[in-house]
């Protein structure tokens, strides 16, 4: 029982991870079409910003107090660069989606080859305040504390986007832009603003993601863009393309089939059954749904 | 009128062929002599990207299909190779009967899940099957994929033609076949009556469904001619690289096609084959331009992007994403490329 507990806290965990990862591609998918290779080399900025500001900070300020800034720090960077990326490359090859991923696969391999450059490809280590190493006990699992963080910012963020997308103007706007793009221009609203602040958003998503993955991994790394990118395309797959608690539901799904099978069967197993599962749900569902969408 | 468009491919092919009885050194352009051991493995291993990079070309550039997961399939043409050639001892020909035979067994599969989506979903979903190889490749399972150290090629399965740093030659003239058989395969198809059927789901889908044309069989039949040459490819990889290399199973590796073609120029035979030639010669060679003391007046943290071949690649990638959507050979002939046009909402 208690196993059962833990390996479903640590799967939910993981998931909670994969949501943030997965939150900000299937934003920026749903509305602009774009699938954003460049996704990966945003966490990667949000995690080695976290990662120089704790460095930065004097010894004196403690560990948690530093995480935190690092975790804000992290976030900012990445809607900075977000938004950056949006208004030089991404604005200008509107419609030409095609082109548009081909950019972010360039800014993926440069930015990823940049932070490997500058910072060397061997990982750094990442400080964590003593609370977060610990765990709990609940129900006689010994639960390891940094799950229930990933899991409680998943959760905020969850919520945070859930009211943005349903109470405001904004959430309305990019609701109906992800259902009908060309009826919402028409009706003459400003859908381009729109699309900078959806993808400085998702930047931010990604930049916290990243400082929170490098905690979890225990240091920051130029890959670790990368993998987490493969599993947070996954999540979107599942979650229908675009739609975000469908997105939601597909991350808890992915964490906890894959801490499972890595239990129950063998170490990687729960990698592959990742992938199959994404077979069965692509084809057990309709397939007319997403193929018409280019 | 088209024997005299084929004048300049084989003058490059037969300038390509004479190449190892060069005796003379091109400083900076290559390692040693023309035809020293060190320039033709780098010419041998440039060539057989260009063939690979040209196999990927049936799906992005003639059928329009964006594949992140084209990786699977060189790597399963590479890794066919090597674990058969070491678990059942069988000489290479063979081998080689049993790797393309896996290979294309692997794309129908694989090419029939992933057709289920289009698009970008069907970019994700090959992205998804080849990373799950490569996990594969990575964990070793029973010993069979080496794992991060990659599988070498058992000594005794391979004629002496193709061992020893000596019969380099050998390997280049290898590679330099691939690539006339990838060109030939290529050229057949698009001038088949599926090739065609090809370009017409490229420029318009729906229309070729309409039009009466099996959408869903034409893009099968480019995943699974794509996955044979580049399977084919990944076999000449593992002669020519002496075994299997983890690296091709990476997604990577996939994107590092994608650039290939892009720079070079899509939907073009020229454009693949340069493009995937130039990039493969310029990621081993710019590393060592970096260590010229032509860098050094550089400052220090400039220097250390510019180390990374990547990093300049990938902003080369932008440039001509921006600038040359066409590729290279498009600039020279100002070919438009089909993804130039804008697409309809």
């Amino acid at each position: 029982m208690s196993t059962a507990i833990l390996l479903v806290v640590t799967g939910l965990g993981l998931g909670a991870l994969y949501f943030l990862a997965a939150s900000g591609l299937s934003l920026i998918y749903g509305l602009m079409g774009v699938l954003n290779f460049a996704h990966g080399a945003f966490m990667l900025a949000g995690a080695y910003a976290g990662w120089l500001t704790m460095g930065a900070l004097p010894g004196s300020v403690p560990v948690g107090v530093k995480l935190l800034l690092a975790v804000l720090v992290a976030t900012a960077v990445g809607a900075v660069v977000g938004l950056v990326v949006e208004v030089v490359l991404i604005r200008p090859l509107y419609r030409r989606h095609i082109q548009q991923v081909l950019v972010t696969v360039g800014l993926a391999l440069a930015g990823t080859a940049a932070v490997q450059g500058i910072w060397g490809s061997d990982p750094h280590p990442i400080d964590k305040p003593a609370w977060l190493a610990g765990t709990t006990e609940v129900a006689g699992a010994q639960l390891p504390n940094d799950r229930f963080l990933y899991i409680g910012v998943a959760v905020v963020v969850f919520l945070g986007l859930l009211a943005l997308l349903r109470f405001t103007r904004l959430g309305l706007v990019i609701r109906a832009g992800v259902e009908n793009r060309t009826m919402v221009e028409a009706l003459g609203i400003d859908v381009q603003s729109t699309f900078t602040v959806v993808f400085a958003m998702g930047g931010a998503a990604a930049g916290l993601a990243g400082i929170l993955y490098a905690t979890y991994a225990g240091s920051v790394s130029p890959a670790q863009g990368a993998s987490l990118l493969i599993f947070a395309f996954i999540v979107v797959v599942i979650g229908g393309m675009g739609s975000f608690v469908g997105t939601a539901v597909a991350a808890v799904l992915v964490g906890l089939v894959q801490q499972l099978a890595n239990y129950y069967a063998a170490s990687g197993v729960g990698d592959l059954s990742v992938v199959l599962l994404l077979a069965v749900v692509l084809l057990v569902r309709r397939p007319s749904i997403e193929a018409g969408r280019a | 009128m088209r024997a005299v468009k084929t004048v300049p491919a084989v003058l490059v092919l037969l300038v390509l062929a004479y190449l190892p009885y060069v005796p003379q050194t091109v400083p900076g352009l290559f390692p040693d002599r023309v035809n020293g051991p060190g320039s033709l493995q780098l010419l041998a291993v440039c060539l057989t990207l260009a063939g690979i990079a040209l196999s990927y070309d049936v799906l992005f550039g003639r059928t329009g299909l964006l594949s992140f997961g084209h990786a699977l399939f060189v790597a399963a043409g590479s890794y066919f190779l090597t674990t058969t050639m070491t678990t059942w001892s069988l000489p290479l020909w063979l081998a080689a009967v049993v790797a393309l035979a896996g290979t294309t067994l692997l794309a129908l599969v694989v090419g029939a899940i992933s057709l289920r989506v289009g698009g970008i979903a069907f970019a994700m979903v090959t992205l998804a099957f080849a990373q799950a190889a490569s996990i594969i490749v990575l964990r070793n399972p029973g010993d069979l994929t080496g794992g991060e150290e990659g599988k070498a090629l058992p000594r005794a399965g391979v004629p002496d033609l193709f061992v020893g740093v000596a019969n380099a030659p050998y390997r280049y003239w290898l590679a330099l076949g691939f690539v006339v058989i990838a060109w030939c395969a290529v050229t057949w198809l698009i001038r088949s009556r599926a090739g065609h059927a090809m370009a017409a789901v490229r420029e318009n889908e729906p229309r070729a469904a309409v039009l009466g044309i099996d959408t869903y069989r034409t893009k099968l039949l480019a995943v699974v001619v794509g996955a044979f040459v580049g399977g084919l490819g990944g076999v000449v990889h593992a002669v020519v690289l002496g075994g299997s290399n983890p690296h091709i199973t990476t997604p990577e590796f996939t994107l590092s096609l994608l650039v290939m073609v892009v720079l070079g120029g899509a939907g073009s035979r020229w454009g693949a084959v340069l493009g995937g030639f130039l990039y493969t010669y310029a990621d081993a060679r710019l590393v060592e331009l970096s260590g010229t003391s032509a860098f050094s007046v550089l400052p220090e943290g400039l220097r250390a992007v510019l180390s990374q071949p990547l990093f300049i690649l990938g902003l080369l990638f932008i440039i001509v994403v921006y600038f040359a959507p066409a590729g290279l050979t498009g600039l020279a002939s100002g070919r438009r490329l089909f993804i130039r046009k804008k697409e309809t909402p």
